[in-house]
Formats: structure tokens, sequence, C-alpha cells
């Protein structure tokens, strides 16, 4: 216990609008270990991104607790705020509007420097310096020091969005989809990277995807979320060997396998995503799911531990039984 | 080649504190930019070398001509119609309406170019705070921009001058702040375009404030519509102060503003069509050019167009 950096406790975020309240991240929770990486993965809108910013306090969680080395962030005031900023950093999606347009990557990757006096008395050449450092750590040419985000390719942006990051001397790094704008070749230089810098900086990341293949490749442990909920939480390994929760199961079939043959049983979600707007007290991807019983719709299932580690949120999966295999095997006849 | 690389090796040594290595790799200059494509422009080109010319003709107007000169009455000299002597004729008190054009010279570029930096001063302030912070802020800023903009310009104008008396001052005041409210839209709809970018966000992970990021961030991100708001507006700003001083509510009334001399030569029409001819060719000539410029100013800048 003593060595977990993040815990996430019933983290929850509605946000307003005319038709009710949106209930982006309902009642997660998680806890990362130092050095290590959580993957978050889920479809689009699922609230993964949300989450992510709820965890730096980028957006004002409705409801929950965020614990950062054992302090509650979502306690703290604003100055505070801004003395945890050092610790925590985030990755954006897109390496074409995470960079201010107007800046140069010398006045991009010093400003959190100069801003937050990360090097009191330091000359402009000594920043430059340390700047130079970054950009040499992320693999960027020095001679790009004056160029403009949009003189760059989307694999030298996103170097730079994670020297920014890196210049504040984070902790840990929320990544959210750092690699899912870029082509498949630099997605693996990147991918690389961002391990490179975990097993020299020793930082723990957060890393939020809806590219399974990715995540499991980068992660330690993983969590799927669906409709803001977590249902399914086990370390990696054991998550692609043994699936439990059936929205994991489809997410795990669409992986592409490059052999002649080799996706087809993909299993087909059907059907329309519950909307996120007050949903009624069900299992949240009842609609979708092939095993649905009456009891899925009768309550939202919590999250179980099944296995050591291995936590599910389905009616039909218990500790010790499965009934999916026999349902399954009813649905389909 | 091979100095810039013994200078590099020399800088490594001495720990990077030789040479900036921003010194040494040039910044591609965003204006630069702009100004290659504006180059080519020849409407904007046109209206550029006007506004220059005016600008000329003001310094000069500063350096020799005094006010007795655009005041002295010649009442043997009236309503000569152009020659060597005078190249714009006489008016009706004999002044030579060449002296009083050029002298006038400095009322519309004042007015032009005080007036609409006071609206875009007081504009794009509110009306980032508008687009940025949303919400109540927004909600009152917005709304008293409207009532401003249902006032027509010339009514506003005329209204603060009553207030205040006529006096050029007034006049700026009356004229800059008729400019706000279009200042304060332009300035929120393009900060509300930049304000949802990530790196907006980004600057919001290393701790900077709301109202820092608002102004050093997103602002000068939305600056290219306002430049070309502006140059439109001097145009639109040099004609109401001629406007209102045609009505008698601008410059007071010897002075030799255009739209005060267009307004004395009315009366003589038909007689010396040059007192109003001159005085207008120079509020065309002015007005045309800001437009010029601003729509050439406005493919330049927009970076869809670049090339």
């Amino acid at each position: 216990m003593g060595n977990t950096i993040l815990e996430v406790k019933n983290l929850k975020k509605y946000f307003k609008s005319p038709r009710g309240m949106v209930h982006a991240v309902d009642g997660v929770q998680f806890s990362i270990e130092r050095g290590q990486t959580l993957g978050v993965v889920g479809e689009s809108g699922c609230g993964k991104s949300t989450l992510g910013r709820c965890v730096l306090r980028l957006i004002e969680p409705t409801e929950g607790e965020v614990f950062f080395e054992g302090r509650d962030i979502c306690k703290l005031k604003k100055r505070e705020i801004k003395e945890l900023r050092k610790e925590m950093q985030i990755i954006f999606q897109d390496p074409f509007s995470s960079l201010n347009p107007r800046k140069t990557v010398l006045e991009i990757i010093s400003e959190p420097i100069v801003f937050n006096k990360l090097m009191p008395g330091a000359s402009r050449a000594q920043i430059e310096n340390r700047v130079l450092e970054l950009m040499d750590t992320v693999g960027i040419a020095e001679r790009l020091i004056n160029a403009y985000p949009h003189e760059l390719d989307g694999g030298r942006r996103q170097r730079i969005g994670i020297a920014r990051a890196l210049a504040m001397n984070p902790k840990f790094i929320v990544c959210d989809e750092p690699v899912s704008a870029l082509d498949v070749s630099i997605q693996a230089q990147i991918l690389n990277l961002l391990k490179k810098l975990q097993k020299e900086m020793g930082l723990t990341y957060m890393f939020i995807t809806h590219d399974l293949s990715v995540v499991h490749y980068f992660s330690n442990d993983i969590i799927v979320m669906y409709l803001g909920q977590v249902v399914e939480k086990a370390p990696s390994d054991v998550l692609f060997k043994n699936p439990l929760h059936p929205y994991t199961r489809a997410l795990l079939s669409s992986i592409l396998v490059p052999k002649v043959g080799g996706n087809q049983d993909t299993i087909q979600l059907r059907g329309e995503v519950t909307s996120p707007i007050d949903p009624p007290d069900e299992c949240r991807f009842a609609k979708r799911c092939d095993y649905r019983c009456e009891t899925c719709e009768g309550s939202n299932p919590p999250l179980v531990e099944v296995e050591e580690n291995h936590f599910v949120a389905c009616h039909c999966v218990k500790p010790g039984e499965n009934l999916l295999k026999k349902s399954g095997a009813v649905s389909a006849s | 080649m091979s100095r810039g690389q013994t200078e590099t090796i020399v800088s490594r040594k001495e720990g990077h504190s030789a040479t900036l290595a921003s010194r040494k790799y040039k910044k591609k200059s965003a204006f630069l930019e702009s100004w290659n494509r504006l180059r080519t422009n020849p409407g904007a080109m046109f209206g550029l070398i006007v506004i220059i010319l005016m600008v000329l003709l003001m310094v000069y107007s500063f350096m020799f001509i005094t006010e007795e000169d655009v005041m002295a009455i010649n009442s043997a000299n009236r309503f000569k119609p152009p020659s060597a002597a005078h190249p714009f004729g006489t008016d009706s008190m004999g002044r030579d309406l060449f002296m009083r054009t050029v002298y006038g010279t400095r009322y519309s570029l004042a007015v032009g170019f005080f007036s609409v930096a006071f609206g875009l001063v007081v504009g794009v302030f509110f009306g980032t705070l508008a687009g940025y912070f949303g919400g109540w802020v927004e909600e009152i800023i917005m709304r008293v921009s409207d009532v401003m903009a249902s006032i027509p310009g010339m009514l506003l104008g005329m209204v603060i001058v009553a207030v205040l008396g006529p006096s050029f001052l007034n006049l700026l005041i009356a004229i800059g702040v008729s400019n706000i409210s279009g200042f304060i839209r332009m300035s929120r709809a393009s900060i509300l375009s930049v304000k949802g970018s990530e790196f907006v966000e980004a600057a919001r992970a290393i701790g900077m404030s709301e109202f820092r990021i608002a102004f050093s961030q997103v602002l000068p991100n939305s600056v290219s519509p306002l430049i070309v708001t502006a140059t439109a507006r001097i145009a639109t700003s040099v004609l109401a102060a001629a406007g209102l001083s045609f009505i008698g509510f601008g410059v007071p009334v010897p002075l030799p503003e255009w739209g005060a001399l267009i307004s004395d030569g009315r009366n003589y029409l038909g007689r010396a069509p040059h007192l109003t001819l001159f005085p207008g060719i120079f509020i065309m000539l002015t007005t045309f050019a800001c437009s010029l410029l601003g729509d050439g100013l406005r493919d330049a800048l927009d970076p869809k167009l670049k090339q």
C-alpha cells in the first residue's frame, strides 16, 4: 500500500445538459502503484478522457476522492494545486491543437519552467540548456528550437508535447490517447519513447486509449470502461488471457490479427449505446449484451473480485462460476 | 559550413553559454510571411501607398503649414478656381483650399487612428472576458454591447458630443465609443473559436491562472480578425467624423476638418464646385484605401490560404 501513488475512490463527474445530467464518470475506483502503468480502455464517449482530467483536477469532479501520494487533491486550495501541477502532468491526444501555434518550440518547452520558476535565478542560457536537454531526451534535433509547431510533423509535435510535460519533472503523467492521432510507424516510436522515459525517470502513467493492442504492450493493469463505469479490472496478461465481461470480450475480439482467416470469430456488438443522460438502474451494457437476462435489467452490477486481482461488474460472472458460457450456448441455439 | 561546425563545438565545450542555440537557428517570422502575401495583392498595396501618402501629407502640414496660414482671410481672392498659385482654388473667404485640405489630414487620420485604438483596447478587453469566461460575465457584457450596437453610430456620436460639447477630443471619444461594440463581438467570436484547443488545457496543466491564459495564450491566437476589423473600422470612423463635422457636431467651424470643408462648400455648389470636390476626394481616397488594405490583410493573415 505504501507504494501507491494514486488512489481514486468513487469518483463521479456529471455534466449538466438541457435534458438532464450526463453521467460522464460514474463511481470509478482504482489505484496505481509507483512506476507502473494503468491502461484505461473504452470506446469513444465512455468518459475515459473526463476521468483523466478529473484525476488531474483540470475539471472539478462532482463527487469522490483522488489521493495523490496520500493527499486528497479534491480538497486542495488554488495555490496548493499549482504546486501539485509540478507532480502531475498530461500528454494530449491531438498534437495539432495541443501546441500554441504562435509559440516556438523553445517558448513552448520553457514556458512551464519560467512560469513556475522551476530554475530560480537561472539565466536565459541556462534555461535554454535545460530545453535542449529535454529536446534531446525526447529526440528532437537541436536545430528545431526556433521552429513553429506548424512546421513540424505529428510525431515531432507529440515529442514536444512530451517534453513540455517533462519540463515540470513530474512523477505521474496522464497520457490521453497520445498515439491515436499518429501514423502506425510513428506510434511505435512514441510508445518506445514513453517506455524509455518511464524506465529512466521512474514515471507512473495513466494510459488512456481505445486501442487494445497498444495497451497490452504498455500496461501493468487495465481497466475497461463502459458508459462512465469500470466493467472490468485486471492485470494486463490476465485480462487478455481470460476476459470475463461480455464487453471486454467484444473489444478483445475486435483486435486485428495479421493472419489469414484470423478474424473470423469477431463478436459484433449490436444495438445502440445506452444514453449517459440519467441512466436507469440497470446494467448499462444490457441493451447490447448477448447474455442479458432479467437480473441485468433489474440493477446495475457492482464490481466484484472474481479471481485474485480480477474484478468484473456483471451479473452473470460471480466468483467460482461463470454463467456466460452456458447462457452463451443458449443464445446461440 | 565548417565555421558553423567549429562554433558548435566551441559552444559545446563551454556548456552552450557562448552561443545560444536560439540565436543560431533562424525563426521563420509569421509577420514576414504575411507581408510577402500582402505584397502580391495590388489593391492592398494601392491602399497602403495612399495611406502612407496621407501620413506624409500630415507630416508636411505639421512642418510647413501654420494655423494662421489656413485661417487668413483674403476677401480679394474669393472663389478662385484651381490655378498654379492655388492648386485647389480658394473658398468663400479667400483661404487657400489646398492648405486647408492638407491641414485637415491630421484630424481625419487622428480620428481614424485614435478612435479605433480606443475601441480596440476597450472592446477587446471586454470581448476576451466575455468569450473566455462565458456565464454571467458574458451575459452582462454582451447585453450592454447589444444596447450600444442598437443605437446608430452617428446618433450615439451626436448624443455624446451634445452632452460633452463640440471639440476635437469629444469627437474622438464619441466615435471611439461607437467602435467598442463591434470589437467586443469580433474578439468574443474569435476567442470562442480558440478557447477549446488543447493548448489551453496544457496551460492550465502547468498551473496558469484563467485570466492569464485568456490574455497570454488565447488572445494572441485571435488577433488576425481583429487587425482586419480595425483597418476596416478606420474607414468608417473617418467617414463618421466627416459626417459629424458636416452637421456641425465635430471639429469647431473655422478649423478645416474635411467634413466641415464640405459643409462650408455646399452653399456654393453651383458657383465653386471645387470647394466640395477636393475634400470629398480626400475622404473617399482615405476610406477606400483603408477598405482595400483591410481586405488585403484578411487574405494575407488567413492561414487557410497559405500556399
